[in-house]
């Protein structure tokens, strides 16, 4: 059923699968996402819709390995199937012409403001894209994003390429020299989001994030995704995940996202010495 | 159960406790064939049957305990299917004590007939052997869609495929069954049984489309281009109601359906060999008194946890889960707190619950639902400590279809509006099970089911559309 068509290594730890799955292809929509289970006895994880060629009827994802689903979805290859892969989930990004639009994307995070610059982009936006990661050879997508930005500004942390420092010192920078910014969309670790949007919160931007809470089954039943949404529990699989920066509660996603990280390590040391090992 | 019970009518075989506490085994192993025998000679075979009428599915409960005296077993269960599509399901998870044997005669005066037992007996019988329960009708060159595969779906599509009709569901999870699969546990409900009566309706030529997110994968209207003559709507109730009291949102705080999930759909009691993990703590608290905190109290204890409380609102009488259930709950060491409310939970200093604070409850008038409303006691608050909660105080109306559909008419909390044929506001769109009453129960869902592919097959049939 749902067919690795193509696998690319982006960069260390990082991989781009294009996958066959054409219900998703024919309907996704930027900001949306799948839940992907690598095998029948996995795990369900989220990973965002990046593209999608109705055509092929295929979609692109994007993902850094971090612990042992995504390794495993990275240990398969061309021509293996996905067990499991439901979508599109979440509610679509609202595209629409804001004026000029910064998007940041810290890590993998650049992946996930690719569909949101093509689509900004379409609709008459003036589009700057800062991108970060820890040094240069870590950097992913600049060449993509500068095809359908008007602007792309790259940080790094030890200066190795661009501006040395984080996207939100970028960000913050760019205001100061008087930009005007009339909207900002953020992804990737919370304390990037969280200094996103402590900037845009001085500068009173509009800004959406894309919250990446635990999920499990997508859609609506669990619960564990929930977050706290000016004060109000929302669920990110269904409310979201894009949910207004200025109004979310970052240190509770941040400690909700730590609740299983002795067995998330366990899992992964364990499956990567049964690969070392054979 | 009494003394006095066991004398008056069989008993079924359990599992030791000291087994049940360490696996996932089923732990209510049924009756023999003997003790079937004589559980069906107590039937008084009542002209006007009380039993029937307390049957949300009305199964023709006397004439299939007469086939069962005869030795017909086959028969029996022919009788049976004739209005109830998963019968080793009901007869393993019916509320038998406040349906068919709360209203059986013997009832009123001694003890019931063990119809459920009954029931399931034959089911597993007919599974175990494969007899086909039901012959198809050639193709009638209609089409029906079925969203969700719980048993409200699963009734619609099995009476529907028997018609003629080509029937797809579309399953927004990975695995078919609705909470039969991710929500009652392994213990009261092995899922080799779920699975054998879902084999049983793709035989007949059931799809079943998984991975399908009705509402995101494919939109209703979608459905209808693709030629699909009628929808109906099997989607559960399926979301969980999030206690609104501070320390919530601390880690180790679950609602039951994260909790049963992770457990019974995900297999998280078998990580690292399954990849879901788990986060068991030593003293854990469960708040709720239905199926589902009974359910989730007894998986905790089978993970070796230190002690379970169950912390219940109202008093035990009025817990609304399975008598069977809270007596093996007992049996297995959970305790539970009856007459309290939780006020507030306190976690350490890594934001992880630590203890729960509790008020006690006096239970005052009686409301229209016939049970006394808690009021809290002021100044009787006391701590408990427990380093996992569990909470399991009901469901609401998933919103991931409905909120696609803004025509679809809802009531206030969310629940599809339907009419007594199960018809919603939409043409040629039927709803049924827990989408329409709330967390209900699965034989009123498999009720609804046969109300909508009756009513789906006279409007398709006549109208010939
Ligand atoms: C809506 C949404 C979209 C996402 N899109 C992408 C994407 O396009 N590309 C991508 O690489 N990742 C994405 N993520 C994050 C991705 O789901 C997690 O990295 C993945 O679940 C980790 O699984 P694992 O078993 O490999 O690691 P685990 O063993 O589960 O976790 C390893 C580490 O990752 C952290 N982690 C776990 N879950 C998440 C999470 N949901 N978000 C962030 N960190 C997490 C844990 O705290 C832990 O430190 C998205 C998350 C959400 C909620
Ligand atoms: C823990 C627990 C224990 C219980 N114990 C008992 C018991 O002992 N006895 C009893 O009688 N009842 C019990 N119940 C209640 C009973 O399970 C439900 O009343 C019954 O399952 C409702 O059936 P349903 O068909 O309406 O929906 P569900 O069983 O909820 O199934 C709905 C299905 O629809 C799917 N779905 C939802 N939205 C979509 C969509 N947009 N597209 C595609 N698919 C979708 C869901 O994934 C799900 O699989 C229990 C419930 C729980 C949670
Ligand atoms: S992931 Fe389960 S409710 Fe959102």
């Amino acid at each position: 059923m749902y067919t690795i068509i193509d696998k690319i290594q982006l960069t260390e730890g990082i991989f781009k699968m294009i996958i066959k799955a054409p219900h998703i292809a024919k309907s996704w929509k930027p900001g949306q996402f799948v839940v992907l289970m690598v095998n029948e006895i996995g795990e369900r994880i989220p990973l965002t819709i990046v593209d999608g060629n109705t055509y092929e009827e295929t979609i692109t994802l994007i993902f850094q390995v971090v612990g042992k689903t995504t390794a495993l979805l990275a240990s398969k290859n061309v021509g293996e199937q996905i067990y499991s892969i439901m979508g599109p989930l979440g509610k679509p990004s609202e595209i629409k012409r804001y004026g000029k639009v910064a998007l940041i994307g810290g890590g993998v995070g650049a992946a996930e403001i690719l569909p949101q610059a093509r689509a900004l982009k379409q609709v008459g936006n003036y589009v700057i894209s800062i991108v970060g990661a820890r040094s240069s050879s870590k950097l992913i997508l600049v060449e993509e994003l500068k095809s359908f930005c008007d602007e792309v500004h790259v940080c790094t942390d030890d200066g190795s390429y661009g501006f040395k420092g984080f996207v939100s010192d970028a960000l913050s920078n760019l205001i100061e020299e008087g930009y005007r910014i009339d909207y900002v969309y953020a992804v990737g670790p919370v304390p990037m989001m969280k200094a996103v949007s402590k900037v845009t919160f001085k500068h009173k931007i509009k800004t959406v994030v894309s919250a990446n809470p635990i999920m499990i089954d997508g859609t609506g039943m669990c619960g564990v995704c929930r977050v706290i949404v000016g004060g109000e529990i929302k669920f990110a699989c269904i409310d979201g995940p894009d949910f207004d920066a200025h109004l979310l509660d970052f240190d509770t996603l941040e400690s909700r996202l730590k609740t299983y990280i002795k067995h998330e390590r366990k899992a992964f040391e364990d499956f990567m010495r049964c690969q070392c090992h054979g | 159960m009494g003394n006095e019970e066991k004398s008056l009518r069989e008993m079924p075989q359990l599992l030791p406790i000291e087994e049940r506490i360490s696996t996932f085994k089923e732990v209510n192993l049924g009756f023999t064939e003997e003790q079937v025998k004589k559980e069906a000679s107590r039937c008084l075979q009542c002209p006007k049957a009380y039993c029937m009428a307390g049957c949300p599915a009305n199964v023709k409960i006397p004439k299939f305990i007469n086939a069962i005296r005869q030795g017909n077993y086959k028969r029996a269960i022919e009788i049976i299917c004739e209005t109830n599509s998963l019968p080793a399901v009901t007869g393993r998870v019916c509320q038998v004590e406040m349906q068919c044997e709360k209203a059986c005669i013997l009832g009123r005066k001694g003890i019931p007939v063990s119809i459920g037992l009954l029931e399931r007996f034959v089911a597993d019988i007919a599974l175990k052997r494969g007899w086909k329960r039901f012959a198809c009708d050639a193709f009638n060159g209609k089409r029906v869609a079925v969203v969700g595969s719980g048993p409200a779906g699963l009734t619609v599509a099995g009476d529907l495929i028997k018609l003629g009709y080509e029937v797809t569901v579309f399953e927004a999870l990975h695995k078919p069954g609705g909470v039969l699969v991710y929500g009652i546990p392994e213990f009261r409900l092995p899922k080799n049984v779920v699975e054998k009566e879902i084999k049983t309706l793709e035989d007949s030529g059931v799809k079943i489309c998984t991975n399908f997110c009705v509402g995101k994968s494919i939109t209703l209207k979608e459905i209808f281009e693709e030629g699909y003559d009628a929808v109906f709507l099997g989607i559960g109730a399926g979301a969980p109601v999030v206690l609104d009291v501070p320390g919530v949102n601390l880690g180790g705080i679950y609602t039951a359906n994260e909790f049963l999930v992770r457990t019974v759909l995900m297999k998280a009691y078998l990580f690292p060999k399954y990849d879901t993990p788990i986060d068991f703590g030593k003293k854990v608290i469960v708040i709720g008194g239905g199926n589902t905190a009974v359910d989730s109290a007894r998986v905790a204890v089978r993970m070796g946890v230190e002690e379970v409380k169950i912390a219940y609102r109202r008093s035990v009488e009025d817990m609304p889960a399975r008598r069977e259930e809270i007596l093996r709950a007992n049996e297995e060491g959970v305790k539970i707190l009856q007459l309290v409310n939780p006020v507030r939970f306190i976690g350490d200093e890594n934001n992880h619950v630590i203890k729960v604070e509790l008020v006690k409850n006096q239970l005052t008038y009686i409301d229209e639902t016939g049970r006394s409303v808690p009021v809290p006691i002021e100044g009787s608050n006391f701590y408990v400590e427990g380093d996992m909660v569990i909470l399991a105080i009901g469901q609401k109306a998933n919103r991931v279809f409905t909120q696609t559909v803004p025509q679809l008419k809802l009531d206030k909390e969310g629940y599809i509006i339907v009419d007594y044929e199960a018809k919603t506001s939409l043409e040629r769109v039927w709803a049924g099970g827990d989408i329409i009453r709330g967390s209900a129960t699965v034989i009123q869902a498999i009720g609804d089911g046969k109300r909508a592919a009756a009513s789906i097959n006279k409007t398709l049939m006549s109208n010939n559309i």
